[in-house]
């Protein structure tokens, strides 16, 4: 450290080189937000501005409107939102709920049940992370779409394993997807934190009459809330903003796309509605972030405070 | 209520190590009983199998006349207060120590009763409210108790529970539990390394080392008679001075001092002539200035290296010229050097005058002199 008689050009360098990671960090705050911005300034201008010059230069428009929103709201316009905006939510629901229920028994299994298997069951359940999903794509849509027959060799006969449920172009098949994929990550993680509260509070509850579903429901869940938390948000943000496999599985049901595919076909019919594009996307974008604004404040500093040691 | 009985208790753990080897314990009904040891000697393997935490590889445990060794923690009526306390953290103190009673489906007006009966007898009805996170060290130590009392068990377990408390607080929760304890009347099973918890606490204390139980009897025998040259050493503070010395008829050779020791005990009759172990407490050596009568023959005359004042006492570290024995305690990190030289502690009255780098001679008062075999470490007696 300096020492006590260090000169006022030292002070000087010193605040000017600790401002350095402050600043930089509002320089890529400022970077990143920027497309937002153009966005919004955008969805707000008319359809001639909108092509006539850049969004930077809304101070010389005539006039804004609201008019992109009130189309994109509306229930009858063809450009309208509001059926695809359900079908998002009847997608990232699910897909943000089931992973979680799931993971956070499998987790706690993995970290504080003994049983035999364990540890290759739990690599094995990792290395799923490996998976690129593109590559299930097609089995999965034949699954979906065929069921699962298995032909016994030499006997010349077909067992169904799983039934044709005619699952293609429903949004039940978008979320059964992204609640597959999503495991591997969820299991790992939620495992990661599980796995660290302390030993001596499972065995307290054990001596005070606990069984293992009274552990899991009245101290892991409560105390893992944090990271229940963080991968909500996570998954909530994947499942709504995923573009791939809501296009695979529903891309050509108009009853069941997602929000993401609609605003694609937006930009796709000839450019017809190419004006409503910022305003679209910012709604779009909207729900992430109040998933987000909601949740942030679950991640609850030092929330193991108290608990061991003094 | 009810007695604790361990036969023939053994832990082997799926490496191989053993840690706990044909552990005899009886705890009677009401008794506190410490088990006290230095670390890694299998106390607290000991205190995790009569909790259920641990597997019981071989023998036979006992809470009232129930085999325990395959029933589950929860329903052996057992409480156990942690080392780092394991308070709920998301709990309010009222919820972390009626957690039991919930469990155990107590009808609610019961429940209320019996935590704030034992939030009274804790003093901690004020802080019921509160989560953990907004208590003082010592206020959670208290919850974690109230968690054990509020349960009216069978026995209480304790696995150190003092040793995250500052001195201070320490010595006062040491009285506080020792006296709930005796109102309770609940057998108690207390685990620590610290031999002044042990001391002050049990009723009976028992020492372990390497998974060997070593001696229980009541502090005060432990401390008059030892069994061995590790409890010798082990309990007692400053230690008990241990030295290689010969026994010649009615007198031993520490070094180039002979000591006459009067009637020797029978342990040292067919001795003569041979190598004994001589251990010294430190209490038992007294300034000769300040000793009335005659001393010849029980006097060492040392040069003075290191004297700490405690006010009440104070401690002069000289050497003497024989070899040191090791107690094979090892949280000792003292050397034991292969000369015929060793440090010696001695505890004297405060108005002694004894000086570093001055010379001193020190009375040794021989009826108090404990002797144990060179080989085996057992008391000679």
């Amino acid at each position: 450290m300096m020492s006590g008689n260090r000169t006022s050009v030292d002070t000087a360098i010193y605040g000017f080189l600790r401002r350095i990671p402050t600043g930089m960090l509002w320089l890529i705050v400022l970077v990143w937000s920027l497309p937002t911005l153009g966005l919004a300034v955008n969805s707000i201008r008319s359809r001639d501005n909108q092509r006539e010059s850049g969004w930077w230069t809304f101070w010389q428009d005539d006039s804004w409107t609201l008019e992109h929103y009130d189309v994109v709201f509306s229930a009858s316009a063809t450009a309208s939102l509001k059926e695809s905006l359900l079908n998002s939510f009847a997608i990232a629901i699910p897909a943000t709920v089931i992973p979680i229920a799931f993971a956070a028994f499998a987790a706690y299994a993995f970290a504080w049940i003994d049983f035999k298997g364990r540890k290759w069951l739990f690599i094995a359940t990792v290395s799923l992370l490996a998976i690129p999903l593109q590559v299930a794509l097609i089995p999965l849509l034949k699954l979906y779409n065929f069921g699962s027959h298995w032909t016994l060799p030499f006997l010349d006969k077909t067992i169904t394993l799983i039934p044709d449920f005619d699952l293609v172009n429903t949004t039940t098949a978008v979320w059964l997807t992204h609640t597959g994929f999503a495991l591997p990550f969820a299991i790992f993680l939620l495992h990661n934190y599980i796995s660290e509260l302390p030993a001596d509070l499972f065995e307290a509850a054990r001596i005070d009459g606990a069984d293992h579903f009274t552990i899991f429901w009245r101290l892991v869940l409560p105390l893992s809330v944090p990271v229940l938390a963080a991968f909500a948000i996570f998954q909530f943000l994947w499942t709504w903003n995923d573009f791939l496999i809501a296009n695979t599985m529903a891309g050509t049901n108009p009853d069941a796309i997602a929000t993401t595919i609609r605003i694609a076909n937006l930009a796709g019919d000839f450019g017809r509605n190419e004006h409503l594009l910022p305003a679209a996307a910012f709604v779009q974008s909207f729900f992430p972030l109040a998933v987000f604004f909601a949740l942030q404040r679950f991640f609850v500093r030092g929330i193991l405070a108290g608990s061991v040691k003094g | 209520m009810a007695d604790v009985t361990l036969e023939k208790v053994c832990k082997i753990y799926e490496n191989g190590f053993q840690a706990v080897t044909d552990l005899d314990l009886s705890i009677e009904d009401g008794e506190f009983l410490v088990l006290v040891g230095p670390s890694g000697c299998g106390k607290s393997t000991a205190l995790r199998m009569i909790a259920g935490l641990e597997d019981i590889s071989t023998g036979e445990m006992r809470i009232g006349d129930r085999v325990v060794n395959d029933v589950e923690s929860k329903d052996r009526d057992i409480a156990m207060v942690f080392q780092n306390y394991a308070l709920y953290p998301h709990m309010t103190v009222y919820d972390n120590i009626g957690f039991a009673l919930k469990l155990a489906k107590t009808p609610k007006e019961e429940l209320d009763k019996r935590v704030r009966e034992a939030a009274k007898i804790l003093e901690l009805d004020e802080h019921l409210e509160r989560k953990p996170g907004q208590l003082s060290g010592g206020q959670r130590q208290r919850v974690a108790m109230g968690r054990a009392i509020v349960r009216q068990p069978a026995a209480f377990l304790m696995d150190e529970p003092l040793s995250n408390l500052d001195a201070k607080l320490r010595v006062q929760m040491r009285a506080e539990i020792a006296k709930l304890q005796k109102e309770l009347g609940v057998t108690t099973f207390y685990v620590t390394h610290d031999q002044v918890e042990a001391m002050t606490m049990g009723d009976r204390v028992a020492v372990i080392k390497d998974g060997f139980l070593q001696q229980v009897d009541t502090p005060q025998n432990l401390y008059d008679h030892p069994d061995n040259i590790f409890v010798a050493a082990f309990i007692g503070s400053p230690s008990m001075n241990l030295y290689e010395a010969t026994v010649k008829g009615s007198a031993v050779q520490l070094g180039s001092n002979r000591i006459e020791i009067g009637k020797p005990p029978e342990g040292l009759a067919s001795r003569d002539g041979q190598k004994v172990v001589l251990g010294i407490r430190p209490e038992d050596m007294e300034d000769a200035n300040l000793v009335e009568g005659d001393t010849t023959g029980r006097t060492i005359s040392a040069t003075a290296q290191l004297v700490e004042s405690l006010g009440s006492e104070i401690m002069v570290h000289f050497q003497v010229d024989a070899r040191a024995v090791d107690a094979g305690d090892p949280d000792v990190v003292e050397e034991i050097s292969d000369d015929d030289v060793a440090d010696a502690v001695a505890r004297f009255n405060p108005r002694s005058g004894a000086r570093a780098g001055e010379p001193i001679s020190v009375v040794i008062d021989v009826e108090r002199l404990h002797f144990f075999d060179l080989d085996t470490g057992l008391a000679l007696r």
